[in-house]
């Protein structure tokens, strides 16, 4: 097992902030501002032994030159040590300084992390990030691809020529081969335009434009907006388009047909460019059809390498902590509140001896350091599990009543909300950088008292917990100021001591729940931070923006323990998996991405939706995904797998919040057309058949079922749903803002 | 399609004279059209740019509507300065100007007097956010409260009340294949016809006891003592024992009207409405209903119906439109009996003008064909032909006025016939006079200050035992102000068929003083007693039931100049149409005896007094 490192974690947030630089710079918005990034943050850079990682430097040093930063050039070129220095040098300077610093604010939760923080020096880079880096080596380089080229008048010829083709041959690898359509047609526009044949590429445009996928419709708008080099070069959508290669998948059969009537009609244009742009996976078997193709297509550099979603996820869950379960609960529960239980008799709840059993599925225990349970979080488990008895049994027979809670006045400025996991506090995200507190509960919402008031308490007595607590400040609801632009996320830790915001001034703030005020603003992401959200064990959480990056963080570090990089557009939500090994980021590529926390590598590739996905949500047990997008379909994944294995049609607008049921066996679902959907998620998880060969292939045959497994639509007054969430007894709390019209 | 779209997405870029116009905003004199191109293309490409990121921000916001706020919040995305001055959430104030060939859209930007600004007072402060939470759903079910949406959507509810027919199409069906499970019974109260056809018909066994108090009771609620009205109203809504059949009581007699219902509510909506259109389209009201003036009864409740419907008919329950569904359905269905027909036909005719337009008079023709097969046919039975009578009646005198209203000139007797069928020829004299009487009740509004519509909440009925037994009381029943007493001078046996009741509506004003408004009923049925039900009112509550509508008002004069009687004949349940706008005084036998009745309210009034509400 590795182990959790922090020096290397500063080599790839210097890495991911470098390319950023370089298109800021490049793009001649923002030179200014990038270079003041660059110099405020220590250079850490280098070590690597890799050769890519040396050409990174030399492209940054080049970079620094360029501007005119000969003093960074200086400190880089002496950091790094240039070319040859030995990376046991650059480790005593960064991790060095790493470790002065960890020493300074070292406390107990850090030691919990870090214990293995000054182990030796692990080269494991993620290598996305640095695939990334070296294809953002200059925008030039990356776009000097497309200056060979053919007689632009015969671009037309060559794509008609090819469509032709395609829709002469037989119906089986028709539907495989016009997979190349799209990608073809954007590489063959991006060519005329790189190459200044402005009129030509609008007359390829209009002519093949209308042919593409519907799905592609987002994609093509900003398209037929860019027709000129010059915008080629700040738009960082198609450069992406660019570097990363389009995933195909094709039957061998099919991919055979093409090469030979590409080779036939010696049409080496678009050869060249499917060799050049294009990533064709090529698989043995029957061709698919065009139903699981759809099912797949969507995302925005095609479909997930087969390869990439190989890697063995341990989805299974962590054991539950032992903790005795006092047995009569009823009858001594005041003193339960004490804290004694440990005098009483115990018994093994059902969930505790399940858990006995180490599931096959489950990462070690220490996979990840987890934070240590306290007294209060063992109290909290004991609530939970005498509520968890009390629970209902939910199903298709018996759904769940929904209490919505309807923010008012809210003047259209509601945008996130979230509820403490035991439903007693519900906080608001507004547009207007607040955030809000409520209590849902008749208890209210009191502030510590002041430091000096506190040192007058008694600190002997019994109930000092009650007597620091100011009752002067009670009252239902509390507002948190300090964001200086729209909150986009609001998540409370497990333990409701604190309450985390994303806002898009490109912060993350973490607020304390006993003195209602911010105790430290996250400073990472430069751009908006549209999501964030806890771990299940407290401790981490895990934020995204439209830096197109997601970053762990510890909440006792002030710099990401970790940096998911790979997404090709903005990341638009993120959650942890129930046993905080794994977090699973959505993003506007219209791909999900599964991240391991370990070692930042990316795991899962999910590829499907036909918009930017909104919201995701792991089903209890860790095995499933469910995930909503703007297009009003929810798909569920099975992350063992790594396959399609569900999708559910019926909402007509953006689903912004998805649920499990506490046993999961509903899943709830909210969207902006007002409506509340459940779902029977466990008719939908049986009724796949996943046989070897879809298993090995990833080809699945979806059943088209979403009626059947519909169980109830629930319409609000003109409220969107933002927010879902079940109570430990599996009620449903639903919460939108009210929008009159 | 897709493809035009793109093509015009592709072309969009800002004319070349706005770059001119900004760049003169600017200072730059003469910009070369080459450059003006350049400009538009390179601008139109980063405002679209712009536009794209955007709209992100107003996905995560959450919202429907880009505002001006998520452009600002893309231009700081690329480093640009934001706009200032665009605040505005909703509405953009651009101002267009054209001149000297050009056209331009700009932002007015007034000077603003900062004292202007201080002086005013400070707007309100908007209200602060608050959290309210409702029941979306108990246990799968949706309840029918304020917070949710109607059951049915708006758009749904609409098409449902204008065109009943479709919407039943598909509950037939399923009414069908539940019937077939034999579950029947549990189908909803809308679809209520089948329902009551295997309801049996309850019957209460009393004690002698409650058999007084039940006398005692009625006696009450059909006298016109107020007082005791309003304490048997109060009783009875706290006794539930009595509730089944206190209900019945309740519509039998008059006393329903506005004031109780709103009043008091005595019985929720649901145990109401069934029973009411029970009265309205039963098959059988009474004993002998070839004889019976249950017609009258039918009109009644439909007029409950109608006024229920309008005061408590909301989004939520929907009821208007699930009663107008359940008389169109009953309506269409060919073996209808004719009483029932009646009642559908009363029923919606009551909801209002809108109703009759869009489901009674398309129609007309089918149900002409089947009243002519029964008058023209073999005598099937004395029963339909009361029935196709009534119905043919009540049709025309619903739709006449309708029709008159919407259908242009001339009146032509062919042209209705083709229209409208068999009962064409009759509804064309009857438009024609209603339109005359309209022409002339032009004229009298000028004259008579007050006028008179049917008011809804007054009605008698007559033929119930209670008031045969009570005939002697009579005199004692008037005991309101200058009310008046109508008394036939034809009694009738109940054995023969009783000719329709005609109800005659008595206002006296007397020089700004309170206004009485009475209803009379005389019903040869009766042993020479009418059943007189009073209205009492000050003109202040007296205001929203008159109304003038295309009744018939005439005045006779009384033996006083200082008080002026008109009395309008109401169309009442069975009184044809001809009756109705033909003359002042439309029955054949009123005119001897209004003048009598006249005289005798003159001298009986001092007395009565006392009982004034």
């Amino acid at each position: 097992m590795a182990a959790v490192q922090d020096g290397p974690m500063e080599l790839d947030t210097e890495k991911e902030t470098k390319p950023e630089i370089l298109s800021d710079g490049t793009s001649k918005l923002s030179g200014n501002t990038a270079s003041g990034t660059l110099s405020s943050s220590p250079l850490t850079a280098g070590g690597a032994p890799k050769q890519e990682d040396q050409q990174t430097l030399i492209a940054v040093l080049q970079f620094l030159r360029r501007n005119k930063l000969s003093e960074s050039v200086e400190i880089l070129r002496r950091e790094a040590g240039l070319e040859d220095q030995e990376d046991s040098q650059t480790l005593d300077g960064s991790g060095g300084g790493k470790g002065d610093r960890d020493g300074g604010e070292a406390n107990s939760l850090l030691s919990r992390v870090s214990i293995t923080s000054a182990a030796a020096p692990q080269s494991t880079l993620t290598p996305i990030t640095v695939k990334r880096a070296n294809e953002q080596l200059d925008v030039s380089v990356v776009l000097s691809a497309y200056s060979q080229q053919g007689d632009p008048s015969l671009y037309q010829v060559y794509y008609s020529g090819l469509k032709n083709f395609i829709e002469s041959v037989l119906d089986c690898h028709r539907a495989e081969l016009s997979q190349l359509f799209y990608p073809l047609f954007v590489h063959m526009y991006l060519e005329l335009v790189y190459n200044n044949h402005e009129n030509e590429a609008k007359a390829f445009f209009e002519k093949f434009g209308g042919d593409q996928e519907c799905y592609y419709q987002d994609d093509l708008r900003v398209l037929c907006g860019l027709t000129k080099k010059e915008h080629l070069k700040g738009n960082e959508v198609l450069l992406d388009f660019r570097t990363s290669r389009f995933v195909l998948r094709i039957s061998r059969d099919s991919y055979q047909l093409l090469k030979r009537h590409l080779q036939e009609r010696h049409n080496n244009q678009i050869w060249n460019i499917i060799q050049e742009h294009l990533y064709i996976d090529i698989f043995d078997g029957m061709p698919r059809s065009k139903s699981q193709i759809d099912s797949m297509s969507g995302s925005f550099a095609g479909e997930a390498r087969r390869e990439v979603n190989k890697v063995k996820v341990f989805h299974g869950l962590l054991k539950e902590p032992e903790i005795e379960v006092p047995l009569d609960d009823e009858e001594d529960e005041a003193e339960n509140e004490e804290g004694k239980p440990k005098k009483k008799k115990t018994k093994k709840d059902s969930m505790g001896s399940k858990s006995k059993k180490q599931d096959p599925n489950a990462p070690q225990q220490n996979r990840i350091p987890l934070p240590e349970l306290k007294d209060s979080d063992k109290l909290d488990k004991i609530m939970y599990m005498k509520e968890s008895t009390k629970r209902i049994r939910l199903g298709p027979e018996n759904l769940p009543s929904i209490c919505f809670y309807s923010f008012l006045n809210a003047y259209q400025g509601l945008t996130a909300v979230d509820f403490t996991d035991d439903s007693s506090l519900l906080a608001g995200g507004f547009a207007d950088s607040t955030v809000r507190i409520w209590s849902v509960t008749p208890k209210k919402l009191r502030k510590v008292k002041s430091a000096g008031e506190l040192n007058l308490i008694d600190k002997e007595s019994d109930d000092v917990l009650e007597r620091i607590m100011d009752e002067k400040t009670a009252s239902e609801s509390k507002i948190l100021c300090g964001h200086s632009g729209p909150v986009y996320s609001v998540s409370f830790s497990p333990d409701r001591n604190y309450l985390l915001s994303s806002s898009e001034d490109g912060t993350v703030r973490l607020w304390s729940l006993q003195t209602f005020t911010c105790l430290v603003g996250y400073k990472g992401h430069n751009y908006p931070v549209w999501d964030t959200h806890f771990s299940p064990f407290g401790y981490y959480f895990v934020s995204g923006g439209h830096d197109r990056v997601a970053r762990l963080w510890a909440t006792d570090h002030y710099q990401p323990l970790r940096i998911f990089a790979g997404h090709l557009a903005d990341v638009t939500c993120t959650r942890f998996h129930p046993n905080s090994n794994y977090v699973a980021t959505g993003s506007t590529d219209r791909t999900i991405r599964l991240w391991d926390v370990l070692n930042g590598n990316c795991v899962r590739i999910f590829t499907g939706h036909k918009g930017p996905v909104h919201s995701l949500a792991f089903s209890p047990n860790g095995k499933f995904l469910a995930s909503g997008s703007t297009d009003g379909r929810v798909l569920l994944w099975d992350i063992g797998h790594g396959l399609m294995i569900g999708e559910l049609k019926g909402h007509t607008d953006t689903i912004y919040a998805l649920k499990f049921s506490r046993d999961g066996e509903i899943l709830a679902s909210g969207s902006m057309d007002n409506t509340v959907r459940l779902w029977d998620s466990t008719k939908a998880f049986d009724d796949v058949e996943t046989d070897d060969f879809t298993a090995a292939t990833g080809h699945i045959h979806l059943p088209d079922n979403s009626q059947e497994l519909l169980l109830g639509t629930y319409h609000s007054k003109s409220t969107p749903v933002t927010h879902l969430h079940f109570t430990r007894r599996n009620l449903l709390l639903a919460a939108g803002g009210y929008s009159s019209q | 399609m897709a493809e035009e779209r793109r093509q015009k997405l592709c072309s969009v870029i800002l004319p070349t004279e706005s770059m001119k116009a900004m760049a003169e905003s600017v200072g730059v004199g003469s910009l070369q059209e080459d450059s003006c191109l350049a400009l538009s293309e390179e601008v139109s490409y980063r405002i679209k740019e712009i536009a794209q990121d955007a709209l992100k921000f107003m996905h995560h916001g959450k919202r429907r509507k880009l505002t001006t706020g998520d452009i600002d919040h893309a231009l700081k995305l690329k480093n640009v300065e934001p706009l200032y001055g665009f605040q505005s959430q909703e509405f953009i104030p651009f101002r267009f100007a054209s001149g000297g060939g050009r056209e331009l859209h700009f932002y007015e930007e007034k000077e603003v007097d900062l004292s202007d600004i201080i002086n005013t007072p400070l707007p309100r402060v908007p209200l602060d956010v608050s959290l309210k939470a409702h029941w979306l759903s108990i246990d799968g079910v949706q309840p029918a409260i304020p917070e949710n949406p109607p059951p049915v959507p708006k758009e749904q509810q609409k098409t449902d009340s204008t065109e009943p027919l479709k919407a039943v199409k598909p509950g037939q069906e399923e009414e069908g294949s539940i019937q077939t499970k034999g579950q029947g019974a549990s189908s909803a109260e809308v679809k209520g016809k089948e329902k009551m056809r295997m309801k049996p018909r309850s019957t209460h066994e009393l004690s002698v006891e409650q058999q007084l108090y039940y006398k005692e009771i009625t006696e009450a609620c059909v006298g016109s003592c107020e007082a005791k009205r309003a304490v048997c109203v109060c009783v009875c809504s706290q006794g539930p024992k009595f509730k089944e059949f206190c209900l019945a009581l309740f519509i039998r007699c008059n006393i329903m009207n506005s004031k109780y219902t709103t009043k008091h509510l005595l019985f929720p909506l649901h145990e109401l409405i069934p029973a009411v259109v029970t009265c309205i389209v039963s098959k059988q009201l009474c004993l002998r209903p070839d004889v019976d003036n249950h017609w009258a009864l039918r009109d009644f409740a439909a007029r409950l119906m109608a006024q229920s419907c309008k005061t408590f008919s909301t989004t939520t329950n929907n009821i208007q439109s699930r009663i107008t569904k359940t008389f169109t359905k009953a309506l269409l269905d060919d073996k209808t009996q004719w009483t029932t027909r009646y009642g559908c036909i009363a029923g919606l005719a009551e909801l209002g003008h809108d109703v009759i337009k869009t489901l009674i008079i398309p129609r007309l023709s089918v149900e002409g064909a089947r009243i002519k097969a029964v008058m023209d046919g073999p005598v099937v039975s004395n029963i339909d032909k009361i029935g196709a009578d009534h119905v043919q009646s009540l049709l025309l005198k619903h739709c006449a006025s309708v029709v008159a209203k919407t259908r242009p000139l001339p009146d032509m007797v062919d042209q209705y016939k083709v229209d409208y069928g068999y009962l064409g020829t009759m509804l064309c004299s009857h438009v024609v006079k209603a339109r005359a009487q309209a022409a002339f009740q032009a004229q009298t509004v000028n004259r008579t200050t007050l006028t008179i519509t049917q008011p809804r909440p007054t009605l008698s009925v007559s033929q119930s035992g209670l008031s045969t037994s009570s005939g002697s009381r009579a005199p004692s029943i008037i005991k309101v102000p200058s009310s008046l007493t109508l008394m036939s001078t034809r009694p009738g046996t109940p054995t023969q068929p009783s000719p329709p009741a005609t109800k005659y509506i008595v206002m006296a004003t007397s020089a700004g003083a309170a206004s009485t408004q009475q209803v009379i009923t005389l019903s040869s049925s009766q042993s020479g007693s009418p059943v007189t039900s009073t209205v009492p009112s000050t003109p202040t509550s007296l205001q929203p039931l008159v109304k003038l509508e295309s009744g018939n008002t005439g005045a006779v004069s009384g033996s006083r100049p200082l008080q002026k009687y008109i009395v309008v004949s109401l169309p009442s349940s069975s009184s044809s149409l001809e009756n109705k706008s033909s003359s002042v005084l439309p029955s054949s036998t009123s005119p001897i005896s209004m003048e009598s009745a006249v005289k005798l309210e003159r001298s009986e009034s001092p007395a009565a007094n006392t009982q004034s509400h």
